[in-house]
């Protein structure tokens, strides 16, 4: 496959916590080439460090070192840029100077809120919905999330109708007023992947999405993850299962602290 | 926008929250209907004592008193900034009503009654002749008769519930009035022959300042015959205070300054008079400064309030603190859900700072209306207490205040609204604070364990 095709390129990862006085090495060294359009699954014992992986992958967390480029744009300079940002907010809190600089630094480095939001998707093992909203509230929530309330008045319409759309196509168009706590585990877990597509995400990321499931239900989470691959999205999924991991195009094992095959 | 939603959602949704709505409404109730209180009982006090005194005092403390006044009585009333001046002799002396064997000391305020009420409130102060102040010292029973004002509590019974009862017209009353009349050199005038100077007035009127002291110890006396009975109507003739009142828009400060500088030359003029040692004893001080000594002990009282009801709003901080601790360590893995869909540690701490701002908001709402119903109330409030029970917030009987005041003022309520707004943003910092200083992956692996 051609290089303009990769999506993710993650060179030499690695990540180490400290606890008490020893320091646990999870990655040790992680490379990984993710193609446009590709299903990849990560399995691995239990410890073995795919959470981390996957969250360094979806930038919810930094390596110690080595790099993760997304369609060739590196995500630590993206940290920093962030970081550049926030401080700026709290030095001079609001007005133009301060939205000036930030513009300035967003530019140069990019925002990592701004990439979480629209670039990749998250699907957790516990689903975690927030209990307050309901369900099209928590899909729509990354909508909302990027807007202000004027833009959100805007753009309401457009993201309400898409969230019906994705949740209609989860066979969930009737629960839409329901709270998170009314729905059963795999109906929580379709309204976390709607929630993780409400955007269009380039990539989406999946940590045992079915790990909480009975296995038929997480058979039917997959066909749904399966079905989206086929129209085209890009998908990393965590499992330790490997009838799971079949599923998926490709499989790779973390062990080890690093990926084997 | 989801901050809004979300915020909104803590607030009705987290039983929690309605703790720290509850305390802020407490807080803020207890502190409006205080500072209320407080402040009205302190501005009347003050409006009392400004009305007693006027503006400005030339006077001194001497019972010997001062001489060659009429040239700086005639120089202030030249002045264009002065609206009003008083001569005042001030004394002490013994009461005792006609045809009875007792005695007791008051003071002696002598007063030209129409001058004296252009220069202080002292006209307002009366009853029957309050709108005919030129009468004050004429008894409607008779009015040839040598009139005095008496302080309403050496008039009057004093009831604990009702007030006073008045009459329809003063009842006749001769009061014989002895003074101690001193020389220019401070000595008892008629040491060899008669000590002191007796002279029978009769009860015209009452005066009603308002203020304790005044009411249950101060006889009001023709001008004249109380400078003849203190010895001061002499060939120099001496007199103890002048009060003065400016002109509206007059600043206080300046005006007694000016009149200070004018007493200056006035007192370096009349330096080669045989009696200008007088004059040095003689001191120019604004009405806050003359009654000092009972204002300062008012405002004391108000600033160790003011103290007080600062720890309450130290103690609503805490608590709102605490409630925002248990609420936020809640809420950590929702704040991890945030951050994961790319919400910004600034959009998180807005999220808490909006739902700080609610519960402060509504929590102020709450008690203000609920203090502000009160104190209409109050009063009502009160009289109920005493009929059912007895029980006064201030007994009548021993403080000069009529109802409690309830007026409530729009700067006080604004500072205490901002002022519980504020104090739960400050609740919400520290463990807002803390809350974004999680990585996000920590706060979603909490709930996974
Ligand atoms: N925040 C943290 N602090 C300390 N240690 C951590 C932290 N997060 C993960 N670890 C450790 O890193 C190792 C890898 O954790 P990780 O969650 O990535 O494993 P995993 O492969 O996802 O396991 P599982 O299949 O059970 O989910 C574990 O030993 C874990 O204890
Ligand atoms: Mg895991």
């Amino acid at each position: 496959m051609s290089k303009d095709n990769l999506i993710l390129q993650a060179k030499g990862l690695e990540k180490s916590y400290k606890m008490g006085a020893t320091r646990v090495e999870v990655l040790k060294g992680v490379n990984l080439d993710v193609q446009k359009g590709e299903f990849v699954a990560i399995i691995g014992a239990s410890g073995s460090g795919k959470s981390t992986l996957l969250h360094i992958l979806g930038a919810l967390d930094r390596p110690d070192k080595g790099t993760v480029c997304f369609e060739g744009r590196d995500l630590n300079r993206m940290f920093a840029g962030t970081k550049i940002r926030t401080w700026i907010s709290w030095t001079l809190m609001f007005g133009l100077l301060s939205k000036i600089l930030r513009t300035g630094a967003k530019e140069l480095h990019g925002d990592i809120n701004e990439f979480r939001n629209k670039m990749v998707g998250f699907v957790f093992q516990f689903y975690h919905l927030l209990d307050e909203l309901n369900v099209l509230e928590n899909t729509t929530l990354p909508a909302m999330a990027s807007r202000s309330i004027f833009g959100w008045f805007g753009a309401r319409k457009w993201a309400n109708s898409r969230a019906e759309e994705l949740l209609n196509q989860f066979a969930l168009g009737e629960r839409i007023k329901h709270k998170p706590y009314q729905l059963s585990g795999g109906e929580r877990q379709r309204v976390a992947i709607a929630r993780a597509l409400m955007n269009e995400p380039r990539l989406l990321l999946a940590d045992e999405p079915t790990g909480n499931l009975d296995s038929a239900t997480g058979s039917g989470i997959l066909d749904v993850l399966e079905k989206l691959n086929e129209a085209g999205q890009t998908i990393v999924m965590v499992t330790h299962d490997d009838r799971i991991a079949r599923r998926a195009g490709r499989v790779i094992t973390l062990a080890d602290g690093r990926i084997n095959g | 926008m989801y901050k809004l939603i979300l915020a909104m959602r803590y607030l009705l949704k987290r039983r929690i929250t309605y703790f720290a709505v509850l305390a802020v409404a407490l807080c803020v109730f207890i502190v409006v209907i205080v500072m209320t209180v407080m402040t009205g009982l302190v501005r009347d006090f003050k409006q009392k004592n400004h009305d007693f005194a006027g503006d400005c005092i030339v006077g001194s403390e001497s019972l010997v008193g001062f001489a060659y006044y009429e040239d700086f009585v005639k120089e202030l009333e030249q002045n264009q900034f002065i609206e009003g001046v008083s001569e005042v002799i001030k004394s002490y002396a013994l009461l005792s009503p006609q045809g009875r064997d007792v005695s007791r000391g008051v003071e002696i305020i002598g007063i030209d009654p129409v001058r004296h009420s252009r220069a202080t409130g002292f006209g307002r102060t009366l009853y029957y002749r309050k709108n005919n102040v030129e009468k004050a010292f004429a008894p409607s029973y008779d009015p040839n008769l040598l009139g005095c004002v008496l302080g309403i509590d050496l008039a009057l019974d004093r009831h604990a519930d009702s007030g006073y009862s008045y009459y329809d017209s003063p009842v006749r009353l001769g009061l014989a009035i002895t003074c101690f009349p001193l020389t220019a050199r401070g000595a008892l005038a008629g040491a060899a022959t008669a000590p002191v100077n007796t002279k029978t007035f009769y009860y015209s009127d009452h005066s009603h300042s308002g203020l304790a002291r005044v009411d249950d110890s101060v006889v009001y006396l023709p001008f004249d015959q109380a400078q003849a009975l203190c010895g001061m109507a002499g060939a120099t003739k001496r007199i103890n205070a002048i009060h003065v009142k400016f002109k509206g828009g007059v600043e206080l400060q300046a005006g007694c300054d000016r009149i200070r500088r004018l007493w200056q030359e006035f007192k370096a003029d009349k330096s080669g008079e045989s009696q200008a040692y007088l004059l040095d004893t003689v001191t120019v001080q604004s009405w806050k400064v003359y009654r000092r000594t009972l204002i300062a002990a008012m405002e004391k009282e108000q600033t160790m309030m003011g103290v007080m009801f600062g720890f309450v709003g130290i103690v609503t901080v805490f608590i709102v603190l605490v409630v925002f601790y248990m609420l936020i360590s809640h809420k950590s893995k929702d704040i991890g859900v945030l951050r994961s869909i790319g919400a910004s540690k600034v959009d998180i701490i807005e999220l808490f700072a909006g739902f700080a701002f609610m519960v402060g908001g509504l929590g102020a709402l709450v008690g203000v209306l609920g203090g502000w119903q009160f104190l209409l109330k109050i009063n009502k409030i009160e009289d109920w207490l005493f009929e059912n029970f007895g029980y006064q917030v201030w007994d009548r009987t021993m403080f000069a205040i009529g109802d409690i005041p309830n007026e409530v003022s729009p700067k006080v309520l604004a500072a205490i609204v901002v002022a519980a707004i504020a104090a739960c943003l400050i609740g919400a910092l520290v463990p807002s604070w803390q809350a974004i200083r999680l990585k996000p992956t920590e706060t979603l692996q909490v709930n996974q364990l």
